[in-house]
């Protein structure tokens, strides 16, 4: 309990240095707010009534207490181009994304400890060579271009799935439609994570595969899926939960390469368009917020390793 | 002699086959060619030095490892036979005691396993069993519901022998039982093993490489070299009047109090052992004929042989 409590107060500072970051890179980036909202014919005159308007005028340090203290009451601001308050259009698209990674991440999580256990039991067995090796180039696949590729495969020549989108443009809606939507994107951007979750699977299934008390088990006529499943899977995944832990924040960071692909109305491409039009409330509260999700994903990971192992204490 | 174990030119090579592109790659063969026979009640030591097979033959006879060749029997019968029949006749007992518990399991737990899986038995004879076990090694029962990790190694070693007895095997394969822990601890383990072995009448297979471990507690010794048996004798003597030169270097190596260390001998084991006698290399007393082919088993006495053209010829 002692560790809970001391875990949760190492996310504050995390999460303040978070804000900092967020805050100065865009405080800092060239570019002037007011020039890109009233456009390149803006009097000087306009552009500084507009600086003062938004608080541009004042010191940094003072700009990002104002935006901190706004925050944590729940103002993000108000996204000038979409003309509606950045928390609303932030949370909005976020559910989308967390459909999108949750998808991916349950793909990722049950794929890759399933492939991993399978190389680790038949070690440099047919199965083993062929999986490994399939994990090595999802590794190494960009998600963007296996997008494409999925696409044009199963979209354009096979017409099984939709291309884009989340809902289908007319007469769309409802679970199924969506389900239909989801398959591809989600299988997209599990790829690469279903990867990394195999291959640290199979080492350490491998690793305690190894140890005398699996042989000491078997000895004792324990039956050989008991002793993969109950006594080695169980040790092993002491190991395995906080790498799905920081691959739940990779799969959320990767879903913006993804959703642009795949025209997913996510918090990630949602970010890419407040970007190219400098929507710079909407750049912050989106990062903050995705940001704030990770540190979060690796609290929970951390924990329940700690219920796993009480002994691991980081 | 009735054989409660017998093990008739079993081998193990690990390794062999191709590579991807057609590469062969050499074998290694841990075991060669091992035959001998244990009666009922007796203790038969294996000594030999790391990397010569001891553990990969203890596993073979206990189960663990599928032999590539050659065949075990127990009580002249087929230990596959019959469902989980093996791991109720010959059980096994780990070098590393804390190793071979379950760290996520209390002791309950882990004695419960051969209970259930192998003797099939129902919760409250488990838990009789289980008490009366723990009587017979000298633990507390307040120990059952406590992790591994709470042990010292000689405690924790008595619970790996209870786990052992607990499926009323016949023989029992102990790998460097004691090597593990303390020498005071040693001693209480392995008078627990004798008392053990008096009560339950078992059979021993005793591996180590402390030569007085084996000299004490074993009725014969099989000396192995390079994956076969060198020499098989018994105890009382296998040291004393060595036969093959290699037994020979071993007690020589072995430190005694007050005699000066004998010189190291020249060379290692070899990965790949050579065409004839494995330890021609080594050996001071290798002829031509040691070099050229590998030597048969010549009979001392009894059971007892060595594989050596030259034995070395003591005054009996």
């Amino acid at each position: 309990m002692r560790y809970v409590i001391r875990r949760l107060m190492a996310v504050v500072p995390v999460l303040l240095g978070l804000t900092v970051i967020v805050f100065s890179i865009l405080a800092f980036l060239p570019g002037d707010p007011a020039t890109a909202i009233l456009g390149p014919y803006a009097t000087p005159e306009n552009v500084e009534r507009l600086n003062r308007q938004l608080g541009l005028d004042k010191p940094p340090a003072q700009q990002y207490l104002i935006w901190l203290g706004n925050i944590l009451q729940g103002d993000f601001g108000r996204s000038y181009s979409l003309n509606r308050p950045v928390l609303d259009e932030v949370l909005e698209r976020f559910s989308a994304t967390l459909i999108l990674a949750g998808a991916a991440l349950l793909l990722c999580t049950l794929w890759g400890i399933l492939i991993g256990v399978r190389c680790a039991v038949g070690q440099y067995g047919w199965s083993d060579r062929l999986l490994t090796l399939t994990a090595v180039v999802g590794i190494s696949v960009p998600s963007f271009w296996l997008g494409l590729l999925a696409i044009l495969a199963f979209s354009v020549n096979l017409r099984w799935l939709p291309a884009s989108g989340m809902f289908a443009v007319y007469g769309g809606g409802g679970a199924a439609d969506l389900a239909r939507h989801l398959i591809l994107p989600a299988l997209t951007l599990s790829v690469v994570a279903t990867g990394v979750i195999a291959r640290l699977t199979r080492s350490a299934m491998l690793e305690v595969l190894r140890q005398d008390f699996i042989c000491a088990a078997r000895a004792r006529g324990v039956g050989e899926r008991r002793v993969i499943y109950r006594h080695a899977f169980k040790a092993a995944l002491v190991t395995i939960i906080p790498v799905i832990g920081v691959q739940a924040g990779f799969v959320l960071g990767g879903a913006v390469y993804v959703e642009t692909v795949f025209q997913w109305p996510g918090v990630g491409r949602m970010l890419v368009q407040a970007i190219s039009t400098r929507d710079i409330q909407l750049v912050q509260g989106g990062v903050v917020v995705v940001a704030a999700s990770y540190v979060l994903l690796n609290l929970l990971a951390d924990l329940a390793q700690h219920a796993l192992d009480p002994k691991i204490k980081t | 002699m009735t054989a409660a174990l017998e093990a008739w030119r079993l081998s193990k090579t690990f390794g062999g086959g191709r590579r991807w592109f057609g590469r062969a790659r050499a074998p290694v063969c841990a075991v060669r060619e091992v035959s001998f026979r244990v009666a009922a009640g007796e203790t038969l030591g294996i000594v030999g030095e790391s990397g010569c097979g001891k553990t990969t033959l203890a596993r073979m006879l206990a189960g663990l490892l599928p032999p590539s060749g050659g065949r075990i029997t127990v009580d002249g019968k087929d230990p596959r036979a019959g469902a989980g029949a093996w791991g109720g006749l010959v059980q096994y007992v780990f070098q590393d005691p804390l190793g071979a518990l379950n760290p996520r399991k209390t002791i309950r737990q882990i004695m419960h396993a051969p209970l259930r899986h192998l003797l099939g038995m129902e919760a409250p004879a488990r838990a009789a069993r289980i008490a009366e076990l723990f009587d017979a090694v000298n633990l507390r029962r307040e120990f059952l519901d406590r992790y591994p990790h709470e042990f010292s190694g000689g405690q924790a070693q008595r619970i790996g022998i209870a786990r052992a007895l607990a499926a009323n095997p016949r023989i029992v394969v102990l790998d460097e039982p004691v090597s593990a822990l303390d020498v005071s601890v040693q001693a209480q383990v392995l008078n627990l093993l004798a008392d053990l072995q008096r009560a339950y009448h078992l059979t021993y297979l005793l591996i180590s490489h402390d030569l007085a471990v084996v000299e004490s507690v074993s009725d014969r010794v099989a000396v192995l070299y390079c994956g076969a048996i060198v020499e098989l004798a018994d105890a009382a003597e296998v040291f004393a009047r060595a036969r093959h030169p290699y037994t020979r270097l071993l007690a020589d190596s072995a430190p005694v109090l007050g005699r000066k260390p004998a010189p190291a001998a020249a060379g290692e084991l070899p990965d790949a052992p050579p065409r004839g006698c494995a330890f021609a290399a080594r050996c001071s007393r290798a002829g031509d004929a040691c070099r050229r082919r590998a030597p048969e088993p010549v009979c001392t006495r009894g059971e007892n042989y060595v594989r050596c053209f030259h034995p070395v010829e003591t005054p009996q």
